[in-house]
């Protein structure tokens, strides 16, 4: 059972460094992910929102119905430890 | 061999973090004990958590706190920021990492409880008789 | 289950003295700290979720360095279930709130109609009653899974 962890293991682990060759270099400012919707962000945030923090801003204001739902998911953890563990008092 | 050695200074931090992923991978299929796979689910976490922050910085770039004066007067230049963005999405994913510990050992208690182990082999043996 | 106490090493150690002191001393900066982290979210680094684990960080403090019935004494259930749905409460309505006020759900700029700021204040002032929403809950829950999961459930003898 640990050899075929281990076989299963290291050949996830070769299969996503061969899958590295089509990243962006580390640092590079043209990078997929800065380029659409970020600098949207990044300049808008005192402009629209007078927020200096640029990931409040989006964490508040341009994305806060994920934030909503992040806030009901650690209330829903709280609210199934207390279910699962708390015994009626008999 | 100048080619190879290019692509590893470009690339090496998702190396590492791919050795990070693994060791996590296989502790989480490899051990018997449900409190060691729970632990390899937090490095895997961890692992993904620090790939997608790595992969939004930009070379010679400042905090994505900016100063609100000098903003309103001159404007920001956005190649110099780093990306807020993977902050945002990993904030969300540390809080989900939290949540899912925190149900797990509940229900880890539970089986201890019922079982009497927490050795995986031992308890489908029990689930099984 | 009754535990026989013969062995040296499985006495309970008691109250302690360097503990005790330290810890009193250190629980209110630290809750102090992390309303600080809280309200400083637009200009630092910080917000809701961050100010929140280190207030609830300050709970756990105490019903280690203490006793778990010490925790309880300072936050009790009841407290601790009205805010983490206070918290939750404040984020959903304050959304609702926009909506009713003409704008789309979550559009704080809305609230303009209420009280005039301009619609780029009530951004930064939604954001921040949010933020608050945010950080009671985040507290509370910490708090409470705290509690839950040292004391197997029944909340009276902790770690």
């Amino acid at each position: 059972m640990k050899r075929i962890a281990l076989i299963s293991t290291l050949l996830a682990g070769a299969l996503l460094i061969w899958g590295t060759r089509d990243f962006p270099s580390w640092g590079d400012p043209n990078a997929p992910a800065s380029r659409h919707v970020s600098p949207t962000y990044i300049e808008g945030t005192v402009k629209d929102t007078s927020i200096p923090n640029a990931v409040t801003s989006v964490l508040g204001d341009y994305r806060g119905y994920d934030t909503m739902f992040e806030t009901v998911v650690i209330f829903c953890a709280g609210v199934v430890v207390v279910s699962v563990l708390r015994r009626p008092d008999a | 061999m100048d080619a190879i050695l290019t692509e590893v200074i470009a690339k090496y931090n998702y190396w590492i973090y791919v050795v990070l992923m693994m060791i996590g991978f296989y502790a989480m299929i490899g051990k018997n004990n449900l409190v060691k796979k729970l632990l390899g689910m937090n490095i895997f976490q961890t692992a993904i958590i620090l790939m997608f922050i790595s992969s939004g910085v930009k070379k010679g770039g400042l905090i994505p706190v900016l100063d609100k004066q000098a903003a309103l007067e001159h404007g920001v230049n956005s190649a110099l920021i780093n990306n807020p963005v993977p902050h945002v999405l990993m904030l969300t994913a540390i809080v989900v990492s939290v949540s899912v510990t925190g149900v797990a050992l509940a229900l880890m208690q539970r089986i201890h409880r019922r079982y009497g182990t927490l050795e995986e082999n031992e308890i489908l043996e029990k689930m099984d008789r | 289950m009754k535990k026989d106490y013969s062995l040296p090493q499985d006495r309970p150690i008691g109250p302690s003295l360097i503990i005790g002191t330290a810890v009193r001393v250190m629980i209110p900066f630290v809750q102090l700290f992390g309303l600080y982290v809280i309200a400083h979210g637009h200009y630092s680094p910080g917000g809701g979720f961050q100010g929140g684990v280190a207030l609830g960080a300050s709970f756990i403090l105490m019903a280690i360095a203490f006793d778990l019935k010490t925790s309880l004494r300072f936050f009790s259930i009841r407290a601790n279930a009205l805010m983490a749905s206070s918290g939750v409460f404040l984020y959903t309505g304050t959304g609702v709130l926009c909506a009713l006020l003409g704008g789309l759900f979550l559009d704080y700029s809305a609230m303009d109609a209420l009280l005039a700021l301009g619609p780029v204040e009530w951004r930064s002032m939604g954001v921040f009653i949010v933020e608050l929403g945010v950080g009671l809950a985040v507290t509370s829950i910490m708090a409470s899974l705290f509690w839950d999961l040292s004391s197997g459930g029944d909340l009276e003898k902790g770690l």
